[in-house]
């Protein structure tokens, strides 16, 4: 059974139990500078390894990039 | 203030050499960098380091799995503190999202607080400008506001308790320069937090403009990441703040309508 989650816009499907930190992982190899929503609410940095990915969930994962 | 159009009566008080010093918080220099257009990463850090900026601004994006180096690396490299932006949101609701995702990216609670109103004008929207500085403040955040060049509306982010107020010259990118000169000065009197002239500088004697007007900074982006030597126009504005500051400090001469000689007259 996998699940249906939208990762940064595009619908994937993910092993059971993938944490937003898998998902991180998945996207980047940076350590710092990088932040998580999950349905647009912020998962602060401490909690990502215990946070599990739902079906239907939205995960956003952004950093800083040239702006402003 | 006098009331003479030009001429300034010396109400500034300090030295070239003080710091900026916003929510506590001391700068050396007083020119803020953005980082937008540059056109490479390695150009990036050599502007930055040029122009001698201790605080840059970063916008918020979903991560690109491609992407080579990152604008966080090259902050990291040169010692420069993050200042991350709300560029891109058009509501309060989006800023505040915006915001909280930067904090917890960045480790900072400061934040740039910029939402606009469309994307041909990029102006600031005043009602959602100051309805997110509002939140951000209550929320903990250090709210330096992207701002129009409205004394009133300045006003009322520093009454919510913005740490800056960010007035634009013109338009973010045009480098118009600054179309309203007197309601920066305006804006300059008035305020007892600092004001940062943000957005439409083209060149240096703009900067530089900005600071005789009374500004404690100058933020920008475009005139130095887009122009055809990025590096130079940095250290070209990193002159022009410092000159404009002095100039603002040393008290201009009022204008006249005839000349005043310079020479004594003629002894007969």
């Amino acid at each position: 059974m996998t699940v249906n989650a939208i990762i940064n816009g595009e619908t994937r499907q993910l092993a059971p139990d993938t944490t937003v930190a898998d998902v991180v992982r998945s996207l980047t190899r940076a350590e710092s500078g990088v932040a998580v929503a999950l349905n647009d609410e912020v998962v602060p940095r401490t909690d990502w390894v215990r946070t599990v990915v739902s079906p239907d969930d939205r995960v956003d994962v952004l950093t800083a990039v040239q702006g402003g | 203030m006098t009331d003479t159009l030009t001429g300034n009566p010396r109400s500034d008080t300090g030295t070239a050499d003080d710091p900026l010093v916003i929510a506590g918080r001391s700068f050396g220099s007083r020119l803020i960098m953005g980082t937008g257009g540059a056109p490479s990463l390695r150009v990036l850090s050599e502007a930055l380091r040029a122009s001698g900026t201790e605080l840059t601004t970063v916008a918020m994006r979903r991560v690109d799995p491609n992407a080579e180096g990152s604008v966080w690396d090259v902050l990291r490299e040169n010692a420069i503190s993050p200042l991350p932006n709300t560029a891109g949101c058009f509501t309060a609701v989006d800023a505040l999202r915006t915001a909280r995702l930067g904090r917890e990216a960045l480790e900072t609670d400061w934040v740039k607080l910029e939402v606009v109103a469309d994307e041909r004008t990029l102006l600031p929207d005043p009602v959602e400008t100051l309805d997110a500085a509002e939140r951000l403040v209550d929320d903990g955040f250090t709210v330096l506001a992207y701002t129009n060049d409205d004394p009133v509306l300045a006003r009322r982010l520093e009454q919510v308790g913005c740490a800056a107020v960010m007035p634009l010259g013109a338009p973010i990118g045009s480098g118009m320069g600054i179309r309203n000169p007197h309601n920066i000065e305006l804006i300059v009197e008035e305020a007892r937090v600092p004001v940062i002239l943000d957005a439409g500088i083209g060149t240096a004697s703009d900067a530089a403009l900005a600071m005789e007007l009374g500004c404690d900074a100058v933020l920008l982006a475009t005139a130095v990441t887009r122009a055809q030597d990025p590096v130079l126009m940095a250290h070209a504005m990193r002159e022009a703040v410092t000159a404009g500051r002095r100039a603002r400090l040393a008290g201009r001469i009022p204008v006249r309508r005839y000349a005043h000689a310079s020479s004594p007259a003629r002894e007969s």
